[in-house]
């Protein structure tokens, strides 16, 4: 079962935290900065995995993929097979590129409830749902649709308008 | 709408704290946006509830506590439009904890919401349930979830399998209620639906094992067949990854086929094909085919495959090693390791490729494939393996040079057959990586060298040469020192030179160097440098020639700032100057160590602290670091004799043997208790001797340890210099004392080789205490080697013993040994005085023990 799935940049500051198993705000800092400093410590050439035993608890691995600014990790336990989580990483940052049309940071930071949107499509409770990134697009489009049509508030801006470079 | 509430947007406030300069920024800014949220919150303001949660979910993700807004979840997803109901369980699944109250009042709006004509907020439902569900909740909406993999819609399927899959976690009674909708599902052929079938059913598995036992029936045939499609590559190329097709699927199927598999041969049998085709005809290129073949590797070592799919699977990860891409090796090297207790032998055919990997960049790689070794590592292999290792710890970085040596430590310690071999390879290890080496490994290998009577010329001529080569390593300096000190007459007349060793000329004068300069480096801690005094101190009576020369450097030492040191040099000069008669026996080689011993105390306890060891064991055990000239001390004797004594609870008793002994940092057991033997052997003798009332109180005071690490904790300054005091001069109290033999002598005890003497002197006005002059004498024609009178007492008395005159006996009574004895009768008047005593010495080299009891002693003492 996946645990967790986090995006933060390389400085820790969270982009998108969804925990499959409730922790309490503060937890949630506390893992984030040990997280942050397992990663920050690995150079380039290293495996992506990570055993997380320290962290999350025994049993427990992180895959990441580091992008641009950007930490994709996914925390999972020892039932999951790490390649898969990798390509599971790869179809989630795919997803969101097809979203906001490649992708950076700031669409990620302005636009929190749509990854979620994203997440709850590609992961459901811990449970892979849905790998293939088109029905995953086309469900995201569908909610966002509904979400425009039926209410006129829009409180989520559709994109970032003007892109401020990395 | 007041002056707090918020009418900034979301945006606004993300783009606030992104502006924060510092954390008290954030912080500020935060306070003041749920300030607003609050009190827009307590208005009910209906416009602003669906902003004011979306910016709560963002606050909660920067880490601030945001419970105050749960019940606006609530109140969201009670609502009617697709927007509110969207952010109300979004907000569930994040802000709210499952063990929460207010969970149970959504169970409703759950219910309604689940037979919601909008797909969408069905979906919304089922994931917000999936993700929150409580054991409660699972039981009152099972029956609509299950219910909802009928629908038409293959979201609402999907969703629903893996919403179960929540239900049946909390809930594992629900498992056979969806077993048979689970395996129907299988039946499908949209790959999302699959998925969470699959997913399903691998829990179902795992909960109980009825379903297990029904899946395994009903569906391995459905299940060989997906695979076998996937497999054969004609299926929707919508989820094609890198040409392989949808490896998620396949990776999921293989693996509740590994659960089906497990213990069931029937069902191993029937999959076998389909994992060979699997194993066989996967793109190896891309990573999605490698995850393929790995959990196909995973399943075949789970489930009962032949040996001849084992191999075939094993071969697989040995061609992941070679693989680029280090994410592969780091899983190859993980599963190989499950592998080896499956089937080393196939394992072991990878040995190279494993070893090779030993050089990765990676370090994470480089740990596995350590661990993977140690696992190979068995009684044949072993020597390569081993040259393996220490060639690579030659060229590996320091990171990893720690784990690497204490890898190699533990597989020489373990796999040596012989003891050369292992003194060999642990040399060579103290020479690359000396300061990696952990301090119980060097303790151990001391031990073994110490045990090794035929071997240890060849080792301190080894250890000397490689100190020449290696003064910097640490470890490889205190073996070295340790043994130069002990066989240093060995380095230098060359004594059992083997054909293999070039000999070497090394004169005393070298010896000495070595050490001087080990004492002077730079890098030399306290503890190598108090060995080096120690080893300092064992060549002045082994080498003549240049006592004077190591007399000079410990004198050098005497201001040293390090009170250890100096401690030690005051006192290692005043046996090299005062004490020439008991030098000689003091400074003799130590005793082999008791290996088994030392093995038993490593088990109870890792931490190699001298002090604990003279605390816990019985035996007198000095640690490698000691210098021990002092032969075996005599403990079990003493328990021996006090078991002979009717009375059953003899006292403390202390022999002035042992404070010599104890001076050097040998643990020396003290019978405290009468009958076992006690570990605990903490009285204080020094102590004692000082204070001749000594009482049991004093039983817990550890023993004065010169030379141990901590020496300076127990070691205060006074008794520090009433130490000196006693080594200065061990007669100053009878020459003090006025002495008045007004008690006749006895012949304590008469043999037909060996004759004791006692004479008694008593202070007038403490007719408690009672000095007897022991005098001994040797009635045979033989000379006594290594003579030690012991002598034990009732709990009424107190005994302290003097150190002896000497411990050789000449023959023929041409000379006695004389020691004095110290006895203070608490019961003075009431109870006469009782000793009993035991003389061990060794006559041509044969251990001899003589023992009696005194009765005769004048009545009136």
């Amino acid at each position: 079962m996946i645990r967790a799935v986090i995006v933060m940049n390389t400085q820790g500051k969270p982009r998108l935290l969804k925990f499959y198993e409730f922790q309490p705000p503060e937890k949630q800092k506390e893992l984030m900065r040990s997280v942050l400093a397992v990663l920050s410590g690995r150079p380039d050439n290293v495996s992506n995995f990570v055993e997380a035993d320290a962290i999350f608890g025994p049993g427990t691995r992180l895959v990441y993929k580091h992008l641009a600014t950007l930490y994709f990790i996914f925390v999972f336990d020892n039932s999951e097979n790490e390649l898969a989580m990798l390509d599971l990483i790869q179809v989630f940052v795919e997803t969101m590129d097809r979203c906001f049309k490649n992708v950076c940071e700031l669409d990620i930071v302005f636009n929190f409830n749509k990854m979620h949107a994203i997440v709850d499509e590609i992961i459901f409770g811990g449970q892979v749902l849905e790998t293939s990134s088109e029905q995953v697009m086309k469900a995201v489009e569908e909610i966002a649709r509904l979400e425009k049509s039926s209410n006129s508030i829009s409180f989520v801006p559709k994109a970032v308008s003007g892109r401020f470079g990395r | 709408m007041n002056a707090f509430s918020s009418p900034s947007r979301l945006r606004d406030l993300i783009r606030a704290a992104r502006a924060c300069k510092t954390a008290a920024e954030e912080r500020a800014v935060v306070r003041k946006e749920c300030a607003a949220i609050r009190s827009s919150i307590n208005e009910n303001d209906q416009f602003f509830r669906h902003r004011n949660l979306a910016k709560l979910m963002f606050i909660h993700m920067l880490g601030y506590p945001t419970h105050f807004g749960q019940m606006e979840c609530l109140k969201l997803i009670a609502a009617v439009g697709f927007p509110e109901k969207r952010i109300g369980y979004l907000g569930l699944m994040l802000l709210l904890d499952e063990r929460q109250e207010v969970l149970m009042l959504v169970t409703n709006s759950l219910k309604q919401d689940l037979n919601h004509l909008n797909h969408y907020i069905v979906g919304l439902a089922l994931c917000a349930l999936g993700n929150i569900c409580s054991a409660e909740m699972a039981r009152d909406l099972e029956p609509e979830v299950q219910r909802l993999f009928l629908s038409r819609d293959l979201d609402i399927k999907k969703k629903a399998a893996l919403c179960s899959i929540r239900i049946i976690r909390k809930v594992p009674d629900l498992a056979e209620n969806l077993m048979i909708p689970a395996a129907s599902l299988l039946k499908e052929k949209h790959h999302g639906v699959l998925i969470s079938a699959v997913q399903l059913c691998i829990t179902l598995c795992k909960v109980s094992d009825i379903p297990l036992e029904h899946l395994r029936k009903s569906c391995i045939k459905g299940l060989v067949q997906i695979l076998k499609e996937l497999s054969n590559s004609s299926y929707t190329p919508e989820y094609e990854i890198a040409g392989v097709m949808d490896p998620f699927l396949q990776i999921r199927i293989l693996k509740l086929m590994r659960l089906l598999g497990q213990g069931d041969v029937e069902c191993s049998e029937y999959m076998t094909d389909i994992l060979a085709q699997v194993a066989t005809r996967t793109e190896s290129h891309k990573n999605a085919g490698n995850a393929i073949l790995y959990e196909c590797v995973e399943t075949i070592m789970g489930i009962e495959a032949t040996s001849g799919l084992r191999v075939l699977a094993i071969n697989i990860l040995g061609k992941f090693l070679s693989n680029r891409d280090n994410n592969i090796r780091y899983v190859a090297l993980n599963m190989l390791m499950k592998a080896v207790s499956v089937d080393s032998q196939a394992v072991q055919r990878h040995k190279t490729t494993i070893l090779e990997c030993m050089k990765d960049s990676d370090i994470s790689i480089r740990k596995r494939t350590l661990e993977l070794v140690f696992l190979l590592v068995n009684e044949t292999n072993v020597k390569p393996l081993t040259r393996e290792l220490i060639g690579y710890l030659e060229v590996s970085d320091q990171d990893f040079k720690g784990d690497l040596t204490a890898k190699i430590c533990s597989i020489v310690k373990k796999f040596s057959q012989e003891k050369k071999w292992y003194i060999d390879q642990m040399f060579k290890v103290l020479c690359i990586a000396g300061n990696y080496v952990k301090d119980d490994v060097l303790h151990s290998l001391i031990i073994t060298i110490s045990n090794a009577l035929d071997i240890q010329g060849y080792c301190v001529r080894s250890l000397y040469k490689a100190l020449q080569n290696h003064p910097d390593q640490g470890s490889l300096v205190q073996v070295a020192v340790w043994c130069i000190g002990e066989y240093g007459e060995l380095l230098v007349n060359n004594i059992k030179v083997s054909e293999v060793e070039n000999t070497m000329n090394v004169t005393d004068s070298h010896a000495v160097d070595v050490i001087e300069a080990s004492l002077k480096h730079h890098l030399s801690d306290i503890t190598i440098q108090s060995m080096c005094l120690i080893a300092l101190l064992k060549l002045s009576s082994r080498f003549t020639s240049t006592s004077e020369r190591i007399r000079e450097i410990i004198i050098h030492h005497k201001g040293s700032v390090v009170l250890e040191l100096q401690q030690r040099a005051i006192e290692f000069n005043c046996i090299i100057q005062r004490h020439q008669n008991i030098k000689s026996s003091l400074l003799e080689r130590m005793p082999a160590l008791d290996e088994s011993s030392y093995i038993g105390k490593r088990t109870s306890s890792s931490q190699v602290n001298i002090s604990a060891v003279k605390l816990t064991r019985p035996t007198p055990v000095a640690s490698p670091s000691l210098p021990n000239g002092v032969a075996h001390a005599p403990t079990n004797p003493l328990l021996d004799l006090l078991d002979l004594i009717p009375d059953d609870n003899p006292v403390p008793t202390s022999s002035t043997n042992d404070i010599v002994q104890d001076l050097l940092g040998i643990g020396l057991g003290n019978p405290l208790t009468s009958g076992t033997i006690s570990p605990s052997v903490g009285t204080d003798i020094l102590l004692d001797l000082l204070s001749i009332g000594g009482t049991n109180d004093q039983n817990d005071v550890p023993v004065l340890d010169v030379s141990s690490k901590q020496g300076s904790e127990p070691l205060t300054n006074p008794s520090t210099f009433e130490v000196m005091d006693l080594l200065d001069g061990t007669t100053k109290d009878r020459s003090t004392d006025d002495e008045h033999p007004v008690y006749p002598s006895i012949i304590a005890f008469q043999s037909g080789t060996l004759k004791v003497a006692f004479a008694f002197t008593k202070k007038p006005d403490k007719p408690q205490i009672t000095q007897i002059q022991v005098t001994c004498t040797n009635l045979s024609t033989d000379e006594y080697m290594d003579f030690i009178f012991l002598a034990a007492v009732p709990k009424f008395i107190q005994l302290q013993l003097e150190p002896a005159s000497g411990n050789i006996l000449p023959a023929n009574s041409d000379g006695a040994i004389t020691q004095t004895l110290t006895l203070t009768n608490s019961q003075h008047g009431q109870k006469p005085l009782a000793m009993r005593m035991r003389m061990t010495y060794k006559v041509n080299n044969q251990d001899k023990l003589e023992q009696g009891q005194v009765n005769n002693f004048p009545p009136e003492l």
